[in-house]
């Protein structure tokens, strides 16, 4: 057990930083999500995991309402979303997002990636902005490709940058949807000890949708296996790959470690 | 098994093509059918150019007083070119009507914008926004009261039924590119807004302007409209033509952006919002930017039509470059019969400023292309 999961096990009555109750989503007719009820601590680390099309990522992108619910109720830092417009705006600062296909933005070099939302959001001056930015591109291990655009760096870099412009804003939650799985093998090691590291600082509340399993083992409190629209299963990563409850989970596992 | 520790040198790449006459083989004499149409096409240009080149240049008659100059002394036509036409009447073909004694107002303004935008195409300058907003917000206002007069300098008023000529079409292009990309970005965004009402008034607005032809615009500002304002309102007729032209090509623009605006991968978007950008500032900051760069031939298509059909304004009696050449300056007793000239001069001023617009916008594409750039 690491040191933050034995003090988030401590402090039951601590704060939630996300809260989802009876969240249901449809496409059209189709149940995307059904009933997810999820109560996520403050600084609690979290890897959702999942066979594709089980509404993984769905969920964490209801959480920052990229996708709206259409059931139920979604709190952030104690505050119900509602879909209104200033409001998001607000929440979506204290909510960092890393995606698959990172998202930069190809136009602009990494630093100005970096320093977009700080000025235009936080209204930061200039210099300020750009020294935070520089500050987490160190942190991410590439200050040296600051003046380069996002199109000159491999994958690997890409994401440690999406992710760097994430803690730009200095979130309070991070959501990553597939950070790896557009990744060559190579650099996939790259992203996650850039995650690890993040985590294993504490204080910042991460969600995580990931096959990376040896990551859910290293930094997990707690994992949450989704199939068909459902949380299937929840339980600390010890138990979870040890000791799988439900049938499908087993399947599950032994398909993902079995080759 | 295999294995080495050495690792190749790096060598450049062989070069394939070597001088010219291997570029002649594999070019123009590759095969006996390239062979003859290399041939052809040598003696089509050997038929063409001399002959042109004679008649615009070196039997050329480039200054005159009159027109007796370019004639023989049976009053035919002299074999070549009668540039006199031009060079005589220059300064009507540039200014229309417009008094000769004031005629430093619009070069000043015109002398003011290039110098104001030069700075702009440097990477160096400071401050560019500003210099920018400058040319786009407060230049406008100075050089209308410097060419129509009145307003902030209190000049003599001159009429915009006066102007005419070159300064005219580029008067009118210039200010109908930039209100066409304002209004045509606005229309685009509405086009893909996701309110009901602001969407289909894009959509109405777009398919109408784009249904009906530039001429029926034209003539409906200048003949109908009148019609429908109370009696005695007098609205500027060239203000008229320039909201009919914005008007028609903003639909057209809107559609060109509109296209750009698809092409961005609904990532960006997402990112942009995930980031807590407002709609406004992701659309300028980061969707709009990758958009246009994607759409600048589409643009630039555009705006060339636009400067072209500028021409169009004649039929409204408003005497523009061709118009101020082929109706007034051609109707001149003293130089009839040198349509040919000013035709070919009309052309050639055209022809410049589109090739430049074409030039500028691959340039600029080169330099925004921050995909592959090493």
């Amino acid at each position: 057990m690491t040191d933050a999961q034995t003090s988030t096990n401590n402090n039951s009555d601590e704060k939630y930083a996300i809260q989802l109750i009876n969240m249901n989503k449809w496409y059209g007719d189709f149940h995307v999500l059904k009933d997810i009820n999820l109560n996520v601590k403050e600084g609690e680390r979290i890897v959702i995991c999942g066979p594709s099309g089980s509404g993984k990522s769905t969920v964490i992108r209801c959480i920052n309402h990229l996708e709206e619910h259409q059931k139920g109720q979604i709190i952030v830092s104690g505050e119900e979303i509602t879909g209104d417009v200033k409001q998001l705006e607000r929440l979506r600062t204290d909510v960092g997002m890393c995606f698959q296909h990172f998202n930069l933005f190809p136009h602009l070099t990494i630093l100005d990636n970096l320093t977009l939302a700080p000025i235009w959001v936080k209204k930061m001056p200039k210099k300020e902005a750009e020294g935070i930015a520089m500050k987490y591109l160190e942190r991410v291990k590439i200050p040296d490709q600051a003046n380069k655009y996002p199109g000159q760096l491999s994958g690997g870099q890409q994401q440690r940058v999406a992710i760097a412009r994430s803690l730009c804003m200095n979130p309070k939650v991070m959501l990553f949807d597939e950070p790896t799985s557009a990744l060559d093998p190579e650099m996939i090691s790259e992203v996650l000890d850039v995650m690890i590291e993040l985590a294993n600082e504490g204080g910042m509340t991460m969600l995580c949708v990931t096959h990376e399993m040896g990551f859910a083992k290293k930094v997990a409190d707690r994992v949450i296996f989704m199939d068909a629209g459902q949380i299937i299963e929840e339980n600390t990563p010890e138990e979870f790959f040890n000791n799988p409850k439900s049938e499908r989970t087993q399947l599950f596992l032994s398909q993902i470690i079995g080759h | 098994m295999y294995v080495t520790n050495k690792i190749l040198p790096e060598l450049p790449a062989p070069s394939n093509a070597k001088g010219i006459v291997h570029w002649l083989k594999t070019n123009l004499f590759n095969g006996p059918i390239n062979t003859i149409f290399t041939f052809l096409g040598l003696f089509i240009i050997y038929k063409i150019i001399p002959p042109v080149i004679e008649w615009a240049f070196i039997d050329a008659t480039w200054f005159a007083d009159s027109s007796s100059a370019c004639k023989l002394e049976n009053g035919d036509r002299k074999p070549g070119a009668c540039w006199a036409f031009i060079t005589n009447r220059f300064d009507q073909i540039m200014y229309g009507f417009y008094p000769a004694s004031e005629r430093w107002r619009p070069n000043l303004a015109g002398i003011m914008l290039v110098l104001l935008t030069i700075p702009l195409f440097f990477e160096k300058t400071p401050k560019k926004a500003w210099l920018g907003g400058f040319i786009l917000l407060v230049f406008p206002f100075i050089a209308y009261s410097l060419i129509h007069g009145g307003g902030l300098f209190g000049l003599p008023v001159v009429d915009t039924s006066k102007w005419g000529g070159l300064m005219l079409t580029l008067i009118i292009s210039l200010v109908g590119i930039l209100f066409a990309l304002f209004f045509g970005t606005i229309l685009a965004l509405g086009r893909r807004s996701s309110m009901p009402i602001v969407k289909s008034l894009s959509v109405v607005f777009i398919e109408f302007w784009r249904g009906v032809p530039l001429i029926t615009v034209l003539f409906m500002s200048s003949v109908m409209l009148p019609l429908f304002l109370p009696e005695g309102t007098d609205f500027d007729k060239l203000a008229r033509a320039m909201i009919g032209i914005i008007l028609f090509q903003s639909a057209y623009v809107a559609e060109v952006v509109r296209g750009g605006l698809q092409a961005i991968p609904k990532g960006q978007y997402e990112a942009a919002s995930a980031m807590g950008l407002s709609y406004w500032k992701s659309m300028f900051l980061v969707i709009l930017p990758q958009a246009m760069k994607l759409v600048i031939p589409g643009l630039v298509n555009t705006f060339i039509a636009l400067f072209k059909d500028t021409t169009l304004v004649l039929i409204i009696g408003l005497f523009d470059l061709l118009a101020i050449i082929e109706n007034v300056l051609g109707a001149d007793p003293a130089w009839l019969g040198f349509h040919t000239e000013g035709l070919v001069f009309a052309a050639f001023v055209f022809w410049i400023f589109c090739f430049s617009m074409s030039r500028y916008s691959m340039a600029l594409e080169r330099k925004l292309d921050t995909n592959h750039r090493n």
